[in-house]
């Protein structure tokens, strides 16, 4: 699972590089996220713009990484993709999290 | 079964999450998902992956097994197939609806997300278990159909 992280201001971006989170993989991304958000950060995003698919594995491990941040960080999400926007709306998770049509308009 | 055009599709796979992510580039770029309109296509792929992977992580658990994948349009419509020999369903039937407007407000469950999805975008969804077999079939629903509440 490769994901890259950046450091800008109080954010964390981290760039998903992968095309899915999926069953697969969604145990790797979990673990890997664990380690990026260990660094301290009051925000964290999600750049989604590489992923062109995501199940419900892959949502369990988005959610899973929110709560980890515990109650005072937060995770946000940008630059969903048709299919990925799709399972968080039919899961009404769209509701949970702060979606961000582009990254820089979470800077 | 009637088909339009005859077109129709069937593939057997392992369980396994990759053989699964290999099944669904297989079947998206079969000519019967290729001839659905480019929703119905994110949707098909969407659904089959959820269906799929309550297979390998239910019916079979960590054991081996084999799927099976039947897809052919009918009047217009995706019909599915999906057949394993693992674990019935609990009670033999299809688990229960779940609301999901309380799920949305914390605690935040981070499983349970699978059905929810399956029943958004399929219809006519039926399942049986007979002599060790589980045989799930559905349709895939109107495009429109993934607004409803």
């Amino acid at each position: 699972m490769n994901l890259e992280a950046e450091a800008r201001g109080d954010l964390l971006v981290v760039r998903v590089q992968e095309e899915r989170i999926d069953a697969a993989s969604a145990i790797q991304f979990k673990d890997r996220m664990r380690e990026l958000v260990a660094a301290p950060c009051p925000r964290v995003l999600l750049d989604l713009s590489r992923v062109t698919f995501l199940d419900s594995s892959g949502l369990g491990a988005v959610v899973s990484v929110m709560k980890l941040l515990g109650p005072d960080r937060r995770l946000e999400l940008a630059a969903l993709g048709p299919v990925v926007q799709k399972v968080f709306r039919l899961t009404r998770m769209d509701r949970v999290f702060t979606i961000h049509e582009r990254v820089s308009d979470a800077l | 079964m009637p088909c339009d055009r005859g077109l129709s599709s069937r593939i057997t796979l392992p369980s396994a999450p990759l053989a699964v992510r290999e099944a669904l580039a297989s079947l998206v770029g079969s000519p019967v998902i290729r001839s659905l309109p480019q929703e119905d296509r994110l949707n098909a792929e969407i659904l089959l992956a959820e269906v799929l992977n309550n297979c390998v992580e239910h019916a079979y658990g960590d054991g081996k097994g084999e799927i099976e994948v039947s897809l052919a349009l009918r009047r217009g419509r995706l019909a599915c197939e999906i057949v394993d020999r693992g674990r019935p369903m609990a009670g033999r039937t299809l688990p229960p609806r779940r609301d999901l407007r309380a799920g949305a407000a914390p605690p935040l469950a981070e499983g349970g997300f699978g059905w929810p999805i399956i029943r958004a975008l399929a219809r006519d969804l039926a399942y049986r278990n007979e002599n060790g077999v589980n045989r799930l079939t559905f349709r895939l629903g109107p495009a429109e159909a993934d607004c409803c509440p």
